[in-house]
Formats: structure tokens, C-alpha cells, sequence
């Protein structure tokens, strides 16, 4: 059984299609890399399984969407951003405290145990490989940490609501060296207790990071498969092309 | 060619120094005349007897209740404009579609066209009578009909800034909000306003310095009674009434009595000096805090 799955998605803004009869289904606790070249729809897809794409006007889907055999679109979009979690491409900390920020998903969801926020502020910054360095300056605004920092801060503000999947947009491109090797530990730990879906633009990082990676083209879904497969044997010329870096 | 350059540079100069040879002759003469008050009455006195009788034969000079009205009718127009103000802004930026914005907002900005002499008939000869329907005490003259009224002139200052800043709150953190799971509401109160805050901060300072020195509504329906209270069912004189009073009446121009008024502007103008520089910190202070 999948935990994400699409059948014949179509998604278009305003005339132009940006996803062409997509299916794929996304196994629960595994690490699924979505790659190609800008504007193959890997973004879109990812956005359609937490619904952003209904915050853009004039855009026009079709197809299933499911979560846990679900129909999304017959889901309360705001319970379904709760269970699938994004973590975006620009760190994007609320101007708040690194607590605060962390607390913001309690507090929208009626959270009012200080204790309660307390630990579970402290169990997600753990989860995100911050709290050694955020313990004691909690009260510090967020923005005030280096850029790698607060991704992991949003990583944390994001697991804090307790989601199922985490969808992560490019997360660690606008990250330092060292900054990505720690997000990138941290998603192969996440691994473990969330379904984890990854757009990314760095082939290494997919190959490193991911049980299984799709290669999407032109709003087509060119070839899904193992990661070991898609880099050493893809079954598409395309595919081949594209992670030797022939092209893209 | 050069000496044209010059010549423009040099004219251009002139031009900036109208506004600051402007503003510091009024300052000039606002102080002058103050100190030729202050010579004769003591600013003890000034700021603490609760009477205000320059005209009558027994005189009295204390300002605190031509403050009190001021700061009254000021007060009741905050009080009203300042969340529905608001409530527009967030309104427009969160929820309206970007055609109906683009077709309330200049609507909104015509309120602050209207001439304020025409809000301060509106305010005596419709919402006070219509007051008096719902508070059969309201006096004829009262703080609350012109302070109402102020509000809504003022409304279209705070929703035309506040929108502005909630539509510089990057989008990125409308995202992460939405993201999580927040409502509309949620995102709007809980992200938004808080992260537009200073500029937010800064509108509501600017309509208070507007309505602490709008003159004509409070003339025409607020009343000529100086009286320290702040029960807006009563007749009240703001500052700016009791100037335009003495100035437009026959008080003799070197006289003790006519020098009253540039005491009473200074007060005045000492307040909203110290709103616009509060704003201008506000603003300066939490620039770039995104970058």
C-alpha cells in the first residue's frame, strides 16, 4: 500500500499544463527523490499532496490525489497540511522566537499545557538536530540564527505538528556545504518515523539521500524507480541523459 | 554647459529650503510668542490649573482642558478607526479577490478626500441627532459624534499603510503558515499583522497625529466649552478649536490673550513632534528585518 499516491494527475496554470497524467505511488517511511530540469513540474507535483496549489489562482487540477488511499480533495485541507508537512526551498522562520516558532503549529491547533508545548518544542528540536545548539537562547529571535540553522528550525516547526510525510522543496539549496550534509543526515534519520518526498536540483544529493527517485520532464513523469537503478541502468535515454549531466 | 548645471543644482536647493525655512520660521515664531506668554503666566500654572478662561474677566490659563478635549476626541477616533482599520487591511490583503481590492481601495482613499469641513456638518447635523436617538443625554455639542467622524477620516490612512505593509510580508511566510495547517484567520492575526507590525505600528501613529490636529470637525460639532473631563456625552474645545476661535475673533493681536494660542500651538505641536519621530524610529528600526 502507498502512503501518497496520484492517478492521471493534470494540473494546469491558466493555459499552460504543467503536469501531464502523472501516476506514482510513494511508499510509506522511505526517502523519494523528485529530479529534473526547472519547470518539469517536480515543485507543482510536490505541491499538489499538501493542496498549495490552491493558494495560486487560475489553476486547474484533475486526477486522484490520495493519502493513505484517501481522496485529498474529500479531506479538510487544513487536517491534510497537518498530516503532510513542508519544509521550503528559502528557510522561512516566522519574525518570532525559535520557540515560538517551533510552538506555532500547537498553539494554531488550540495547544494551551505550557508543559505540554514546552516538551514537544523540545522533542521536535532534538528530531531536527538543533536543540544542542538552541538550548538556553529559545527565546532568541529565529531570524538571528546562520541560514542552515533555520532550515532545521523550519524542519522542526514542521515535525512539531506530528505529520506523516514531510514534503521538502529543494531544501538545502540555499545551504552551505556542511549546512546540507546535516540536513541530509537528518532526512536519512527521519526516514525512520516519516514518508519523505524531495524535489531537488543536486543528482549526488538524490543519489545519496533517496530510496527511490523519479525523473520528471516537460510535466511528464519520464521514469520512476530504485535510486541505485536510476543512476547506474535507467531504463529512459532521457533519464540517462540527464543524470550523466548531458543535459538539464 | 556647466554654469547651467550649477544653476540647476543651485535652484534646486532653494526649492528643499522653502520647506525647511518654513518649518523653522514656525517654530521660530511658535517659540518667541511662548516665551512672551510664559513671561506673564507662570508654565506651573500652565500645566496644572484645570481652568481655561483666557477670554473671561477672571483668568485662568491652565491647558489640561483643552488637552483633555483634544486627547478625548482623539481617543474615540482611534478607538473606532483603529480595528476597523485594521480589519479592512487584513481584509483585502487575506481574502479579497486582487479585482476587488484593486476596486475598494481607491474608493477607501476618497474618504480621505472629502474636505473636513464637510465630516464636521455630517458629524453635527446626522450622527449627532442620530446619537441622541440611541443616548437621549448626548449633549448637542459632544466628544463622541466628531470623534466617531474623525475615525472614519482616518480609516483610510491606517488600511492604505497597513495593507501596503502586509503586502511586503514576504510570501514565503504566508507559506510556511498555510503549511502547517493554519486557517486564513489564523495565518492573517497569527503571522501576518505580527510581521507587519512596525509598519503597522506606524499608521496608527500617523492617524493619530492626524486627528490630533484635525481642527474643522471638532470645531463645527465638538463645541467652544474648555472643560477637563472625559465624558464624551459633554461639550469639549480641543486646541486646535480654541486657535481657530481666537484668531478668526477680535482678540487685539499683541495682546496677552491672543498669545495664549501660540502656547496652546506649541502643546500641539510638541505632541505630534513626538508621534512623527516615534514613527520615523519605528520605521528605521525594524527596516530590512528580512534580509
Amino acid at each position: 500500500m502507498f502512503k501518497l499516491e496520484t492517478r492521471n494527475a493534470n494540473l494546469w496554470y491558466g493555459e499552460k499544463q504543467a503536469l501531464k497524467n502523472i501516476s506514482i505511488g510513494i511508499e510509506p517511511n522511505s526517502v523519494t527523490s523528485f529530479i529534473g530540469p526547472s519547470g518539469c513540474g517536480k515543485s507543482t507535483l510536490l505541491r499538489c499532496f499538501n493542496r498549495m496549489n490552491d493558494l495560486i489562482e487560475n489553476t486547474k487540477i484533475k486526477g486522484e490525489f490520495l493519502l493513505d488511499n484517501t481522496d485529498i480533495y474529500d479531506m479538510d485541507v487544513y487536517e491534510l497540511r497537518k498530516k503532510v508537512g513542508m519544509v521550503f526551498q528559502k528557510p522561512n522562520p516566522f519574525p518570532k522566537s525559535i520557540f515560538e516558532n517551533v510552538a506555532y503549529g500547537l498553539r494554531i491547533v488550540g495547544g494551551k499545557d505550557r508543559n505540554e508545548i514546552k516538551d514537544k518544542v523540545e522533542l521536535s528540536l532534538k528530531n531536527a538536530a538543533l536543540w544542542d545548539e538552541v538550548n538556553g537562547i529559545l527565546n532568541k529571535p529565529a531570524l538571528s540564527l546562520s541560514g542552515g540553522q533555520q532550515q532545521r528550525l523550519c524542519i522542526a516547526r514542521t515535525l512539531a505538528i506530528e505529520p506523516t510525510v514531510v514534503l521538502m522543496d529543494e531544501p538545502a539549496s540555499a545551504l552551505d556545504p556542511i549546512s546540507t550534509s546535516k540536513i541530509e543526515d537528518l532526512i536519512y534519520e527521519l526516514k525512520q518515523k516519516f514518508t519523505i518526498v524531495i524535489v531537488t536540483h543536486n543528482m549526488q544529493q538524490a543519489a545519496r539521500i533517496s530510496n527511490k527517485t523519479a525523473f520528471f520532464y516537460l510535466g511528464e513523469l519520464i521514469e520512476f524507480d530504485n535510486t541505485d537503478k536510476m543512476f547506474t541502468n535507467p531504463q529512459n535515454e532521457r533519464t540517462q541523459n540527464y543524470v550523466t549531466g548531458r543535459f538539464g | 554647459m556647466r554654469r547651467k548645471e550649477k544653476l540647476i543644482e543651485v535652484l534646486m536647493i532653494c526649492c528643499s529650503f522653502v520647506t525647511i525655512l518654513t518649518t523653522a520660521g514656525i517654530i521660530l515664531i511658535l517659540t518667541v510668542e511662548t516665551v512672551k506668554f510664559f513671561s506673564e503666566v507662570s508654565i506651573i500654572h500652565f500645566v496644572t490649573d484645570t481652568q481655561w478662561t483666557p477670554l473671561f474677566t477672571e483668568k485662568h490659563y491652565g491647558i489640561l482642558p483643552l488637552l483633555s478635549g483634544t486627547l478625548l476626541t482623539t481617543t474615540i477616533a482611534i478607538l473606532f478607526a483603529v480595528p476597523l482599520g485594521l480589519i479592512i487591511a487584513v481584509y483585502l490583503n487575506e481574502y479579497a479577490s486582487p479585482r476587488f481590492t484593486a476596486f475598494v481601495k481607491p474608493i477607501l482613499e476618497v474618504l480621505a478626500a472629502i474636505p473636513t469641513v464637510v465630516y464636521g456638518f455630517f458629524a453635527l447635523q446626522f450622527v449627532t441627532p442620530s446619537l441622541q436617538k440611541i443616548i437621549p443625554d448626548l449633549n448637542g455639542f459632544n466628544a463622541l459624534s466628531p470623534g466617531l467622524v474623525m475615525g472614519v477620516m482616518i480609516i483610510p490612512y491606517i488600511t492604505s499603510l497597513s495593507e501596503d505593509s502586509l503586502r511586503a510580508v514576504p510570501r514565503s511566510l504566508r507559506e510556511a503558515s498555510y503549511g502547517m495547517g493554519a486557517t486564513r484567520f489564523q495565518t492573517a492575526f497569527r503571522v501576518m499583522v505580527p510581521a507587519a507590525s512596525s509598519g503597522i505600528i506606524v499608521s496608527v501613529i500617523l492617524a493619530v497625529s492626524r486627528a490630533l490636529g484635525e481642527t474643522m470637525i471638532v470645531a463645527i460639532a465638538a463645541g467652544q466649552q474648555p472643560k477637563l473631563t472625559f465624558n464624551p456625552k459633554e461639550s469639549v474645545e480641543t486646541i486646535t478649536t480654541y486657535i481657530v476661535q481666537v484668531s478668526m475673533g477680535d482678540v487685539p493681536q499683541d495682546s496677552l490673550e491672543f498669545k495664549t494660542i501660540f502656547a496652546a500651538g506649541l502643546t500641539l505641536f510638541v505632541f505630534t513632534f513626538i508621534l512623527n519621530s516615534l514613527s520615523y524610529w519605528t520605521r528605521s528600526r525594524f527596516q530590512n528585518k528580512y534580509e
